[in-house]
């Protein structure tokens, strides 16, 4: 009995093909859509908490000029001593990087770029999460003679040297020359976008001279924050501190900005998950408005089906044998639906994760929920009618116009 | 003419009321009937005398609004919906007025139909459907859909599908109802043969006289009533 209904159930949806794909058609793209976005949504999550991590844990970054303001202009430089005062009095930070920089143009060869020049100690690669590929960090010599030396990000190495290892070659930075001491590991794409190893690091004093020309000057100070202290509570010892060695009177806006990298990043991501959300609930609705076209094409075709209904039951099948026949042809067509909304959705999945770079997450959750509510869509809509087509008396049913 | 025993099919003042209060509408005004196994029956009437009426319930597909009808001593009026739906699964085989073939479905699919729901076996049901489709003359048009033949193919397929399961009784309202007299009369010698060499009693409603001159039997109704019944002379058939 249930080997004739399942027959019966598939020569019907091969017989109406077109209803049958109409069906489907509703089921896929909603179903396709609500795991695309969630998925994507996810990815871009995973992402931007990965950016978070490769900041480096409880960096502060310490800039002259108003938060909203031009940054740099306007504000007075600060100086290393203020770098030096930061780091002797208050003991809850762990590193203190100042840095200078500023765009040049790297020759080496015959090949060219122009990337960010940064000059600063070896704390910043500390801070910074920063790891050698090859080479080696500044010897204290060169960081206190200001000699320079260069140690280079993976986009640099790539477009001057190509594949080739860059230690001990030579790069001019704009009128000056230095060797390469060391490579970084590359660390990808930055949370705003951009790329965090298109940079060059020479040593503070040599940046201070030969790139800038103000020996005293020095434009964002790095800091890492030991673990367990309380940001907002470092952050205000610096304030204090800095609006003293700033001379700002008690009326003066601050000239100077601490940002905590922790809280942009948890900004970004909380936002970028209110995104998701809200692709979520767009999606969720047009799965919802694939289920109505279900329902709509189920409840037209029912006058067709109530005659239908009506020559089986006369020909002596039972109620319950033409509604198994409906059943297994709604959950089949349901469950055809959901399979190809899921690999649709894969296929989209897999295609936009790797336009936007962003990593492809796969959440069997929202695989199975989506599936199951365009299942049970599709049974309801397409078992209904004919539920009350098959309670019919057989006459009945044949009269229908 | 029959004994009181050996009734296959029994009407006892059947009523068939459509709708309720005002406009309630007396289909069957209490018809008793008597039909033999074997007979071959011709109900004739103007329209709107209840024939259909009668014959949905002759054919289990209607339940009388009163009075008893007898299948085989069985109190039909008294089973529910699947009981008999198994009456007619097994036993009756009908051909209605508008052929009420499924869409879209092969000859060959629609006359298996009845014994796919018997649970036949398939090889058994395949050389059962063509063998139906070949006493009606249609051997050859199996894959052809019900939109591909033509009004008297249709019919024709409707009777392979009424008679495949080689029932105890088949009713046949208005068979030739929109053919012409070539193809009535070919309708009307192939029935005719079904109730002799294979026992099947027939009933069947016509409107005319020539087609029911191949019964043994006529029975008038009018206005829901049996105004006549009346057994005729064997016609011998070409
Ligand atoms: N479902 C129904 N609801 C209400 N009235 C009905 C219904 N079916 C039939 N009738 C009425 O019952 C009467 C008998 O109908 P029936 O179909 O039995 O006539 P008939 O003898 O078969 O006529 P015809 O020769 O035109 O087919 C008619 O007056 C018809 O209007
Ligand atoms: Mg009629």
């Amino acid at each position: 009995m249930y080997l004739n209904a399942i027959l019966l159930a598939l020569r019907e949806i091969r017989r109406n093909l077109m209803r049958s794909f109409l069906t489907i058609l509703g089921i896929v793209i909603g179903v396709a859509a609500v795991i695309t976005m969630v998925t994507l949504g996810n990815g871009a999550t995973r992402m931007v908490s990965e950016q978070i991590s490769s900041l480096g844990s409880n960096l502060l970054i310490l800039r002259p000029g108003q938060r909203m303001g031009p940054a740099a202009f306007g504000s007075a430089a600060f100086r290393v001593s203020d770098a030096d005062a930061i780091r002797t009095q208050i003991w809850a930070l762990r590193g203190v990087a100042p840095t200078v920089s500023r765009s040049a143009p790297l020759v080496a060869g015959n090949e060219n770029w122009s990337s960010s020049v940064t000059g600063s100690t070896n704390e910043y690669f500390t801070i910074g999460n920063w790891q050698f590929a090859s080479g080696r960090p500044f010897s204290d010599e060169e960081q206190q003679s200001g000699r320079a030396v260069c140690i280079i990000g993976e986009t640099v190495r790539n477009k001057l040297f190509g594949r080739q290892n860059p230690v001990g070659a030579q790069i001019r930075v704009k009128n000056f020359s230095c060797p390469v001491v060391g490579l970084l590991v590359a660390k990808g794409q930055g949370a705003m976008g951009m790329d965090q190893d298109d940079m060059v690091l020479i040593p503070l004093k040599a940046a201070q001279r030969r790139l800038i020309g103000k020996p005293q000057d020095v434009t964002v100070i790095l800091l890492s924050m030991r673990d367990g202290v309380d940001s907002s509570q470092v952050m205000t010892q610096i304030r204090r501190l800095m609006r003293e060695r700033r001379k700002l009177a008690e009326s003066e806006d601050d000239n100077f900005t601490i940002m905590d990298t922790r809280q942009i990043a948890e900004t970004l991501s909380s936002t970028v998950g209110t995104m998701t959300t809200l692709l979520g609930a767009v999606a969720a609705v047009s799965l919802l408005v694939g289920g109505i076209g279900i329902m709509n094409i189920m409840l037209v075709s029912v006058t067709e089906r109530t005659r239908e209904i009506g020559i089986r039951l006369a020909i002596g099948a039972l109620e319950h044998e033409v509604l198994l026949q409906f059943l297994i042809e709604a959950v089949a067509l349901s469950m055809l639906g959901g399979i190809l909304g899921i690999v649709l959705a894969f296929a989209a999945c897999l295609v936009l994760s790797s336009v936007t770079q962003m990593p492809f997450d796969f959440d069997p959750g929202i695989n199975l929920v989506s599936f199951f509510f365009s299942a049970a869509i599709g049974v309801l809509f397409g078992y209904m009618p004919a539920r009350r087509a098959a309670r019919l008396d057989p006459i009945e049913a044949l009269r229908h116009e | 003419m029959s004994g009181k025993n050996d009734a296959l099919l029994e009407f006892r003042d059947v009523v068939k009321t459509y709708g309720q209060g005002q406009t309630a509408f007396q289909a069957l005004c209490g018809v008793d009937l008597r039909i033999a196994p074997g007979e071959f029956l011709a109900v004739m009437g103007p329209s709107g005398s209840g024939k259909s009426t009668a014959m949905n319930i002759l054919g289990c597909l209607d339940a009388p609004t009163s009075g008893a009808y007898l299948f085989q001593g069985v109190h039909v009026e008294r089973l529910d919906r699947n009981q008999r739906a198994l009456l007619r699964r097994h036993y009756l085989g009908f051909v209605f007025q508008g052929f009420n073939l499924l869409s879209r479905t092969s000859a060959q699919e629609n006359v298996e139909l009845p014994l796919l729901y018997r649970g036949e076996p398939a090889a058994q049901r395949h050389a059962a459907a063509r063998q139906a489709l070949a006493r009606v003359g249609l051997s050859g048009w199996e894959t052809h859909t019900s939109a591909e033949l033509s009004g008297g193919q249709q019919q024709r397929v409707a009777i392979a599908r009424a008679i495949v399961t080689q029932p105890l009784v088949l009713l046949a309202d208005e068979p030739t109802g929109n053919l012409d007299s070539t193809r009535s009369h070919e309708i009307m010698e192939l029935l005719v043969r079904l109730n002799r060499e294979q026992g099947i009693t027939v009933l069947m409603v016509t409107h005319e006289a020539d087609m029911s001159a191949y019964a043994q039997r006529i029975v008038h109704f009018v206005d829901g009533m049996v105004e006549s019944d009346a057994a005729q002379p064997e016609r011998e058939t070409q």
